[in-house]
């Protein structure tokens, strides 16, 4: 998947700020994207050590660590006392990726798709039930960011962060409505293939989509 | 805390025999002070037929609608309409507004009909303007001004004289995005001072401004999100 490498290149970018601590590193991160991709700080340190590995940033300084205890540098301990700053190659790498289109080539592996098109094939599988619990879901997750986009800093942005983090609360309220709107036109699709017997619609013993007569719950 | 609204396993079937349709079936349905429900489903699943039952414009075939504790079956068709005019706001897509009358004029007709002195309707309505952000706008005719203006004079109107339940007939379907949220700021603004809010969208952005969404299909409630009751959060809260 691509998120690995997006979380490389996005503190790879970050560093462009100056040197820093993989502490600081991850604080920047969750500062522009809430806690929606929380990244552990382990993550953060095999990150930097590969990007380091690959020439992309190098060690600055060890403020706060003993002078002794160089030969452990591996130990996570005192790696966190260690601050990175990207080279020229990581510079250009990071203009690279700005410059570059994210590919939509290869869609990231959507499990609800995966379901739904599992489903549908299926004799016995209730499809419109599958949709409905799936919609209140996804709704539910839609009221909390509509929630975290009225208040809170994103609703009043002060700093290029909190805006940053108000645009990826936006991302997340088009993902669910997309779904929502999605998860709809399925319903709507199945019900009209139930109408039109040999137009795709798998015969079931009963419906494939929820009669008005039995509630979901 | 009770329901403003209260409908009480309510049916609605139009037509007869061969041609009977069903538009809700069996449904119970409540909205609490201070929050806001969005009802949600594809036309013809019975969305618009509650609305209209819960603003009294329409009566069940069988069970019954609450307002504020009263039934509105024991009401005759003048008390019905008082109860509309005092307790019940209208807001629709197309923002119905009287032309011919000013931004105020349109907010204080609904205090004026209930026999409220001009002036004091005025002022009422100039309240009202205010609340909604264009008190500014007051002396302006409809086609003066933008479709969220209008529909904030809409709300203004639905609001005025401190009525506690409003109801919403996709409220937003007429303007562009962003005016869009303001509308819904505003509705949320008026269920957080107190009032109850029914919204009929197909949106669901702007569904999620709701506490609590509720899905009909074939005109019966089929899911809903959020369905703890207001006073449980508030013990939660309490408790915390």
């Amino acid at each position: 998947m691509g998120a690995g490498m997006s979380i490389r290149q996005a503190m790879l970018a970050i560093l462009e700020r100056g040197p820093m601590y993989g502490y600081q590193l991850r604080a920047e991160f969750e500062q522009r994207t809430g806690e929606t991709w929380p990244l552990n700080i382990g993550q953060v340190y095999t990150t930097l050590t590969r990007l380091e590995r690959d020439g992309l940033v190098e060690v600055v300084g060890h403020g706060g660590a003993d002078e002794g205890d160089r030969a452990a540098d591996q130990a996570g301990s005192d790696r966190q006392h260690v601050s990175y700053r990207a080279t020229e190659a990581g510079r250009s790498e990071v203009s690279a990726w700005f410059a570059t289109p994210v590919p939509r080539t290869q869609p990231a592996r959507d499990e609800l798709a995966i379901k739904l098109a599992i489903a549908v094939t299926l004799p016995g599988v209730d499809v419109g039930t599958i949709i409905q619990r799936q919609r209140s879901a996804t709704m539910a997750s839609l009221q909390d960011y509509t929630r975290l986009k009225r208040t809170g800093r994103a609703a009043t942005p002060e700093e290029p962060a909190d805006l940053a983090w108000s645009l990826v609360l936006d991302s997340l309220v088009f993902d669910a409505e997309a779904e929502v709107r999605w998860l709809d036109h399925c319903e709507a699709r199945l019900r009209r293939a139930a109408l039109e017997p040999g137009r795709g619609a798998v015969r079931h013993e009963s419906p494939a989509v929820t009669t008005a007569e039995e509630p979901v719950r | 805390m009770s329901a403003v609204l209260h409908l009480a396993a309510v049916s609605r079937v139009h037509g007869e025999g061969a041609t009977e349709v069903h538009a809700l079936r069996d449904v119970t349905f409540r909205a609490h002070p201070g929050e806001l429900v969005a009802v949600m489903g594809p036309s013809g699943s019975g969305k618009s037929t509650l609305l209209t039952l819960a603003g009294g414009l329409d009566a069940p075939t069988t069970g019954s609608v609450w307002i504020e504790g009263t039934d509105l079956a024991s009401l005759d068709q003048a008390g019905r309409a008082r109860m509309r005019r005092t307790s019940v706001g209208y807001v629709f897509q197309d923002f119905n507004l009287i032309p011919a009358l000013t931004a105020a004029e349109n907010v204080a007709l609904p205090r004026e009909l209930d026999g409220e002195k001009g002036k004091v309707a005025r002022r009422l309505a100039l309240t009202a303007l205010e609340e909604v952000g264009i008190a500014h706008l007051a002396d302006r005719f409809p086609d003066e001004m933008s479709g969220g203006q209008q529909q904030r004079v809409a709300i203004a109107r639905a609001i005025v004289g401190d009525r506690r339940l409003i109801l919403a007939d996709e409220p937003t379907g007429a303007l562009d995005t962003d005016t869009g949220e303001e509308i819904l700021q505003l509705l949320r603004a008026r269920c957080d001072a107190g009032a109850a809010g029914v919204m009929v969208t197909h949106e669901a952005r702007h569904a999620a401004w709701a506490d609590r969404v509720v899905f009909l299909r074939d005109g019966v409630v089929v899911d809903e999100t959020g369905a703890d009751e207001p006073e449980a959060l508030l013990a939660g809260e309490a408790g915390r």
